[in-house]
């Protein structure tokens, strides 16, 4: 097996993929949005839970996807919890950079390193969207956009 | 001749290394590995007849056809012309003028839909499809319900990937207007019953488009026999080039249906006040058509047809079963259609792998083939599975192809099993 698989598919994806964390149904969601990637048909709605000063309080997520996209939006929710609103809105653009190749994981501030094992996805331009879904349909639902697609 | 002797004839006349070394492509390599194509389905490898046909073309014979008043331009539209007799050929239709040139099977049917589904459709007239359509079969007609209120109704499956016959009949009503249903499902294989189709929808009043993007490179098709009133295919799924299709119609239809699009070249004469159409077939192409394209797909018919269909067919089953075989013995795959009527395509998924993350990593062991949903949503969610990773096979493929896949398979399972 080549080594950008490897790379791609580390053990914490793999693990991520297969129990994601924060995959459930939320009651209390203030704010939700669904993410398509019509390429493959990858689905997934966000739940968000903001407080009055607009923190996420929780979150989580359920749907239908790749290794990539499940792992993604599992770390994801872990990490957005417990921070303001606009803090969840430039850790999606730092991860952005580094999925696309505009930044690299070091630029990654130190609450967000856990994310660089999805660095590899750089080495697979078709793949960038798998791991990004998660990110634009936070986004979307801290923005109160019900709906998203990557195409 | 007794069987076993026959199909050894057919192997030694169907030289597959031979076959394979018509097509340029297949003697690259994908990250290092020999390329296993295994998504002709999608869009098919051309063989060196076809690549030469259009260099030909280019470098010998072009200039815009049916107007130049020259000998270049004479001589390509004859070639050009000539196409649409080795069509009419192909699928056994009675004149050349049924045959209209289009982009491809999206813009053959949406020509259909517009054409005719525009001018003899109304409210409440139904429009029946099949629940393993191709969006290319489903978004034309949901357009036209929009706008003219017709309805349209689904022909449902079983688990196996097969339409059900009864439920068809009892859909057709006195308010059938058109049949319009894949002649072979690009997901799951499934060959349909066309021709019963055709003549219970005829039996009750409707018209029957049948969408042969699929077929036509597997099964030898005679729109007279079969006897519908339009037949649709793609020319990059028949080994020839992108950007051309064809439209196969029944001349009184097709003389019926007003213009699709206006232009150049589909005119009998032009005033301010008023325009005359042209006839049969150049009513429906307007403007500059794909020259090269079309010669091309003359030139894809000519090696198939010196293949034969038959053996071509005989060639894709054998490798079928055995990837059927192969794939099935692979603990926690299914496959998704299972009709014993199947040609050419299997899809499939892993318990333990998103069809996504199984392309990626079997495409970096040089094994190409399509995940997602196939432009036919409603069939993965019949099916209950978000997408399918299909392999599909086409005339150049081997034995050899399969292992490869099965092998990068086992790749999968290493990292997700
Ligand atoms: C059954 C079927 N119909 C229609 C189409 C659309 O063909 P094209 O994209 O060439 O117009 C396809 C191609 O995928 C197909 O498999």
């Amino acid at each position: 097996m080549s080594d950008d698989l490897r790379e791609l598919y580390q053990e914490v994806i793999l693990d991520h993929g297969k129990n994601p964390r924060n995959f459930h149904l939320h009651d209390d969601a203030t704010n939700e949005a669904r993410g398509n990637n019509p390429l493959c048909g990858d689905q997934l709605v966000i739940y968000l839970q903001l407080d009055g000063e607009r923190n996420v309080v929780d979150a989580s997520f359920l749907g239908k996807g790749c290794a990539i996209c499940m792992a993604s939006a599992s770390m994801m929710t872990d990490l957005v919890k417990g921070r303001s609103a606009e803090e969840a809105q430039s850790m999606f653009e730092a991860f952005h950079d580094m999925c696309t190749g505009e930044g690299d994981e070091t630029a990654l501030a130190d609450n967000m390193e856990k994310l660089s094992v999805l660095s590899g996805v750089r080495e697979f331009p078709t793949r960038v969207k798998c791991a990004t879904l998660p990110w634009h349909t936070m986004v979307a639902a801290l923005k109160g956009e019900n709906e998203i697609s990557t195409e | 001749m007794p069987s076993s002797e026959k199909s050894q004839t057919a192997s030694i006349m169907y030289d597959i290394e031979a076959i394979r070394a018509d097509f340029p492509i297949l003697a690259r390599t994908m990250h290092d590995k020999p390329l296993a194509f295994l998504d002709t389905a999608a869009s098919a490898q051309k063989p060196r007849h076809v690549i030469d046909a259009v260099s030909h073309v280019y470098e010998n014979e072009y200039a815009n056809v049916h107007r130049g008043l020259y000998q270049i331009s004479e001589a390509v539209t004859v070639r050009y012309e000539g196409t649409r007799e080795i069509i009419r050929d192909f699928i056994g239709a009675a004149h050349t003028h049924e045959i209209i040139f289009t982009r491809n099977a999206t813009e053959s049917i949406n020509l259909v839909a517009h054409s005719f589904g525009r001018n003899f459709l109304s409210e409440g007239d139904e429009v029946i499809i099949t629940a393993l359509e191709h969006h290319a079969n489903i978004v034309p007609w949901q357009m036209l319900r929009d706008e003219k209120g017709i309805v349209l109704k689904v022909v449902p499956i079983t688990d196996d990937g097969e339409l059900i016959m009864s439920a068809f009949e009892d859909l057709l009503g006195p308010r059938t207007k058109l049949v319009s249903v894949a002649h072979m499902s690009n997901v799951m294989g499934t060959i349909l019953p066309i021709k019963d189709i055709i003549d219970k929808a005829h039996a009750a009043g409707a018209k029957v488009l049948i969408d042969g993007c699929q077929s036509v490179t597997h099964i030898p098709v005679d729109v007279q026999a079969l006897g519908c009133d339009f037949y649709i295919f793609s020319g990059h799924k028949l080994y020839g080039p992108s950007g051309i299709g064809v439209l196969y119609g029944k001349e009184e239809l097709l003389n019926a249906m007003p213009p699709f699009m206006g232009g150049g070249d589909m005119i009998s004469s032009v005033t301010f006040e008023k325009s005359t159409w042209a006839k049969l077939p150049h009513k429906f192409e307007a403007g500059t058509p794909a020259i090269a394209q079309a010669i091309g797909l003359g030139a894809a018919i000519e090696y198939v047809n010196g293949l034969g269909l038959d053996a071509i067919g005989a060639h894709e089953a054998d490798v079928l079963k055995y990837a059927t075989e192969q794939l099935s013995s692979l603990e926690g795959l299914r496959i998704i259609g299972t009709s014993p009527n199947k040609a050419s395509v299997v899809s499939f998924v892993l318990e333990y792998a998103h069809p996504h993350d199984i392309a990626t990593i079997i495409d970096r062991a040089g094994v190409a083939v399509r995940a997602g949903h196939h432009c036919a949503q409603p069939l993965m969610e019949r099916m209950d599975v978000p997408a399918t990773v299909r392999a599909s096979i086409g005339l150049y493929n081997n034995r050899t192809d399969i292992d490869a896949l099965v092998r990068a398979l086992g790749e999968v399972e290493e990292l997700f099993g």
